[in-house]
């Protein structure tokens, strides 16, 4: 399995989030997480502009084996989905933290991702 | 948990393994999706000795098979035939499917791992009115070779002579079955040898460069060939009229009794539901227990996934007679056009929807 970008935060429920240098952040899903869910098969993105809070549900994941959603880490407004997704799920089986992210977010307030887990809390976690 | 003989090999080709009714089973070797199009393409190896085996000694066997399943025997008895069949329960509720073999020196019966006590049972119970008697061999394990090149490989590692096998045929070779069935829907052979031989015919299998198929990619492979699962698109509540399994009913020996003869018999058949296969095209999986809805009624998805030979979405669903060949499913609040079809999907290569 790939090691974990030390940048990247978690959310118990497997999605990965990174603050970028323009205050937005960019989140998908862990290595674990894609690895869990075998072969991806389709993506389903939300559209850009919608307002969330965090804990919504922001995307939903087909594998082969099942449907999983996807929460938000972060509340404030999507303004960016991953267009690649769309005709290339696989993508977030190849690379998760890199190609395969999902969407960008503007958060309303960053301190929200306190409570997140860094990348050693997030690989305790996997192996329990 | 349970261990096949060949969990260490599972180990070192990097599989992901996971519990299968209370066996430790490889699910992949990496991609599902690449096994699965291997199978259809080339050739895979399966570990299927998770599955039961009995086999039947004593001088009323047939009498008793006849008497067991609803299919007929009498269609296996010349030596080296086999034959598939629900297993059915007094009020025709399907139990198991299960095949049966005639191996000349006696018959075997090959059935699911989930319930191979309940069969055990099942079989000891009604054999006491018989001269059978019934031994569950723990002893012996299961290889499935499945694709096109199946023969091939099997030329490679010094099995020869099957190619005149047709489908549902067998042959002892060194005191090896090999039998010309499977769960994926190509040509390929399913052999069954002793647990200590196992190993070495599965590292030959490999040396020869058979890819190995974890269970997710078997699964996919006979939902796209039209095979039914048991437990999931079928159990004890279903009856085989319902199951698209009408074909397995042999009732043309009006003399002979089976155990759910008289419930089958009673059974409507203009009224009761039927096994259909579904077709998704746009982006969306079917799943277990969506519903479906047709101008005649409505229904629920049974196995339902995302078929890597079409890049589409399949399923099989339990539905209400009366569609003309269009439906709608409900995937998360938003309803999609699907169409209704009579399984296979796709038979040994050819794409029959």
């Amino acid at each position: 399995m790939s090691k974990i970008p030390g940048d990247l935060k978690f959310r118990p429920s497997h999605e990965w989030v990174r603050v970028e240098e323009d205050g937005s952040v960019t989140v998908g899903i862990s290595d674990h997480a894609q690895d869990q869910l075998g072969d991806i098969v389709f993506v389903e993105l939300p559209e850009t502009g919608r307002q969330i809070s965090a804990e919504d549900e922001i995307a939903i994941v087909e594998s082969v084996k099942a449907a999983s959603d996807v929460y938000s880490p972060i509340s404030g407004e999507i303004i960016e989905i991953n267009e690649l997704l769309i005709d290339a799920p696989e993508t977030v089986n190849e690379s998760p933290y890199t190609d395969g992210w999902f969407l960008k977010i503007q958060p309303e307030n960053i301190d929200e991702l306190n409570d997140l887990l860094s990348p050693d809390e997030y690989g305790e976690m996997c192996e329990e | 948990m349970n261990k096949t003989d060949l969990f260490q090999e599972h180990i070192k080709l990097g599989a992901k393994m996971v519990d299968f009714g209370g066996w430790n089973m490889p699910i992949n070797y990496g991609s599902q999706i690449n096994e699965h199009k291997n199978v259809r393409s080339n050739v895979g190896i399966f570990d299927v000795s998770h599955m039961s085996i009995f086999d039947l000694n004593g001088s009323e066997q047939v009498d008793f098979l006849r008497n067991l399943l609803p299919n007929d025997v009498a269609k296996i008895s010349n030596p080296n035939r086999a034959l598939y069949s629900p297993l059915l329960d007094e009020l025709g509720g399907i139990m198991d499917d299960l095949i049966v073999y005639n191996l000349g020196s006696h018959y075997r019966i090959i059935s699911n791992c989930a319930t191979s006590s309940q069969n055990h049972n099942w079989f000891k119970k009604h054999s006491e009115d018989y001269d059978v008697e019934v031994t569950f061999r723990k002893d012996l394990s299961i290889i499935a070779i499945q694709g096109p090149n199946s023969l091939k490989i099997l030329k490679k590692i010094g099995m020869e002579n099957l190619d005149d096998l047709i489908d549902f045929d067998l042959k002892i070779l060194n005191s090896i079955m090999v039998a010309k069935t499977g769960y994926t829907g190509e040509e390929g052979f399913e052999i069954v040898v002793k647990n200590s031989e196992v190993q070495s015919i599965w590292k030959k299998l490999i040396e020869a460069e058979a890819s190995p198929i974890g269970l997710g990619a078997r699964d996919t492979l006979r939902l796209e060939a039209g095979l039914n699962l048991y437990g999931t698109d079928m159990d004890t509540n279903n009856h085989p009229f319902e199951s698209n399994l009408a074909w397995t009913i042999d009732l043309s020996d009006d003399q002979r009794n089976f155990i759910g003869k008289s419930s089958l018999v009673r059974i409507n058949k203009e009224t009761s539901r039927e096994l259909v296969g579904i077709i998704l095209k746009e982006k969306g999986i079917l799943r277990s227990n969506q519903i479906i809805n047709h101008e005649g009624g409505s229904g629920v998805v049974l196995s339902g996934t995302f078929s890597p030979s079409f890049g589409f979405s399949i399923a099989f669903a339990r539905l209400d007679k009366g569609h003309n060949g269009k439906g709608k499913v409900e995937i998360r609040n938003k309803e999609f056009n699907v169409e209704i079809v009579s399984p296979p999907f796709i038979r040994k290569g050819k794409i029959l929807i």
